[in-house]
């Protein structure tokens, strides 16, 4: 089953869909994994594994930090594939790498798509590639059966969603605020149009993202988009809290 | 250049997608103006009359005899306002600022110049304006923090990173994401994402006009060689520009050797055999990154040269061949700066005196029939504590020290 046939398929008894996510390698990949169960006990559908890179420009300082530190932590990407593979194995749903594309660049952007694919990882998010840029990803992804899940933002004009949504599979990541991951979003008229907006250019799925950690954002996207996306709010409570806050957390949202 | 935004294989505008639409809002303001004859008009004549264009081609007459080489001329860009090339750009783009309607001003700044000429050119303009510097380089270039914030700045230290030129980077770019509407970021150097690199060189292709017409008038031809410092590559790109079609003028540029190109600890990525093609901060270029892309430390003396990254069009240059590379260490641009200091009365930034140190390598080994020019792209009287620490002056420390009681005993 591909992405978007899961995503539908799951949607058919559940409103709204939880994808989180969180960066390999932060703390350490022992708790990684012990997180992911977590989330996969707690009702997550989709979970985003990050490669953390040292320049991470569309992140805020929580993810941001996390990416330093592991990074320090001495994180590879095989590390990453290796964790993915285990996940990819070990649960039934899908899992998907978010990074930035100097990670796919330097280590040949086929190379990464074929080991990603081999790890069982079912799409990736690449936050700083425009779809101009990505021909040789966009090819890559479709010869080797991942969803290159592309980003559609209040910015984008209608023109530019249309061509967004001709080059995305999968679902479409919808930025439904100006900035970085990790600050609050203010859900408003603005957002209900840009939502709307977005779901004219595609028939696929949609997700929003950035900045959501609370229920009511949930009860706001419902019936709205396909997917709510936690990342940031994740983290802040695993640091604060550890494993229990993060399930406490978790549970909120079922 | 085969698609837009590119140079050979290098540049593009690799950028998150809630900043395209800025982009594409920028490249229909900069071609505008480029296109209004009225535009360069206004800005040269802008120049001559806030700063201190066109700035003097110096002939070196001393330097000459002491190395019986070539003959040395000096472009005279610390002259400018606020000490350095930087305001060509920065004051380019505060008119493109005002025609965009754009209130408020962010940079990056490694050294600080170009935080100083950005503050600047925004207390001129009435914008406000925020400055992203390293908390490294805050520690270290304190004058410079001073003078921003006298000027009505607004500096942010990063904390993020290695806490240097790039990470400072990064976060104006985090705060134009969320900014985009009311802000525009001048970016100080040739490098980031379409049309950037294009932008910026354009604006300090007055370095190289000027020239051209100075050594005309002087010597009634062009020059044989051209030696420029490279950091991002602004200053370097700026001067060359104009000469580039012209195929008898060597193009030499010089990047930081730092503690030597063996030792690792250097920002020599065209130089280097360590520069490897990637992509970030918008743009595809040579890098100094690991095996895996994660950028690597760098390490210069002079902090406007320490940064990871290099303008696309020079990696383009370099690889067609038009413009050659070298790298210049720390000590061999501390004894450049001691000379340039007793045999012409100028004290070059210790950016710029990489240019110097490179090209005082090759004059003695010229005729004296070829006419050579240095970039001097800014003055190096900023750099008093680093300068006076590197030359190790016993009575400046302890002026220092004197100094630090005062404020003790206060």
């Amino acid at each position: 089953m591909n992405l978007t046939e899961y995503i539908k398929e799951k949607r058919i008894k559940k409103d709204l869909l939880f994808m989180a996510h969180l960066v390999c390698g932060f703390p350490d990949f022992q708790t990684n994994k012990e997180i992911i169960q977590i989330m996969v006990e707690m009702g997550v559908d989709i979970i985003e594994l990050q490669i953390p890179f040292s320049e991470p420009i569309a992140d805020g300082p929580t993810i941001l930090k996390a990416n330093q530190l592991s990074l320090m932590g001495g994180t590879k990407v095989k590390d990453c594939l290796d964790l993915m593979k285990e996940v990819s194995t070990q649960y039934s749903i899908p899992f998907l790498f978010m990074t930035y594309y100097n990670i796919l660049f330097c280590r040949g952007i086929d190379i990464f798509c074929q080991e990603t694919k081999k790890a069982g990882g079912k799409g990736l998010i690449i936050p700083d590639l425009p779809h101009e840029e990505g021909e040789d990803y966009l090819k890559s992804c479709q010869a080797n059966g991942l969803s290159p899940i592309l980003l559609m933002t209040v910015n984008s004009p209608p023109e530019r969603l249309r061509k967004i949504a001709e080059a995305g599979n999968g679902f479409f990541y919808c930025v439904a605020r100006r900035g970085v991951t990790g600050r609050k979003t203010q859900f408003s008229e603005e957002t209900i149009t840009f939502l709307k907006r977005c779901r004219q250019a595609t028939e696929l799925p949609l997700a929003v993202g950035l900045g959501i950690s609370r229920r009511e954002d949930f009860a706001f996207l419902q019936g709205k988009v396909d997917i709510a996306v936690i990342g940031s709010a994740i983290l802040r409570v695993f640091e604060k809290g550890g494993l229990s806050a993060l399930r406490n957390f978790l549970k909120e949202f079922q | 250049m085969n698609k837009e935004g590119y140079y050979g294989r290098f540049g593009g505008a690799f950028i998150p997608e809630i900043l395209m639409s800025t982009l594409v809002q920028l490249k229909k303001e900069f071609y505008a103006a480029k296109n209004d004859p009225t535009f360069w008009q206004e800005y040269v004549s802008l120049m001559s009359s806030y700063s201190c264009r066109p700035t003097p081609l110096t002939f070196a007459e001393n330097l000459t005899q002491h190395f019986d080489g070539a003959k040395i001329y000096i472009k005279r860009e610390d002259l400018n306002h606020t000490g350095a090339h930087k305001a060509n750009n920065v004051i380019g783009q505060g008119l493109l600022v005002k025609r965009m309607g754009k209130k408020r001003v962010i940079a990056e700044t490694g050294a600080g110049q170009h935080g100083v000429a950005t503050a600047t050119m925004a207390a001129k303009f009435g914008f406000d304006c925020t400055i992203y510097m390293g908390e490294v380089d805050v520690e270290r270039q304190r004058p410079n923090v001073f003078w921003m914030e006298q000027l009505g700045a607004t500096v942010v230290p990063v904390k993020d990173g290695t806490r240097i030129l790039k990470d400072a980077i990064n976060e104006a770019l985090r705060d134009w994401s969320t900014n985009m509407d009311s802000t525009h970021y001048v970016l100080g150097t040739a490098c980031g994402a379409h049309p950037f690199p294009e932008m910026v060189t354009y604006f300090q292709s007055i370095i190289g006009k000027e020239l051209k017409n100075q050594v005309l008038e002087k010597e009634g031809r062009l020059p044989d060689q051209i030696y420029a410092c490279v950091g991002g590559g602004s200053n370097a790109l700026g001067i060359f520009s104009e000469f580039l079609e012209d195929k008898q003028v060597e193009l030499h540029g010089v990047e930081a050797g730092g503690k030597g190109l063996e030792s690792g600890r250097h920002a020599s990525r065209l130089s280097s055999r360590d520069g490897k093609i990637g992509v970030a901060q918008g743009y595809k270029t040579f890098f100094l990154q690991n095996e895996e892309g994660q950028m690597k430390e760098t390490h210069s003396v002079a902090a406007g040269l320490d940064y990871v990254g290099v303008s696309p069009i020079l990696s383009y240059l370099k690889e067609s061949g038009r413009v050659i590379f070298h790298a210049a260490t720390d000590n061999e641009v501390i004894e450049a700066v001691k000379l340039a200091m007793r045999k012409e009365g100028i004290i070059p930034a210790l950016e710029s005196a990489h240019a110097f140190a490179y090209a005082f390598k090759q004059a003695p080994k010229l005729s004296k029939a070829i006419i050579l020019v240095i970039n001097l792209s800014g003055r190096g009287d900023k750099d008093i504590f680093t300068i006076a620490d590197a030359l190790g002056d016993e009575d400046w420390k302890q002026f220092i020290k004197d100094k630090a009681k005062t404020y003790e005993s206060h």
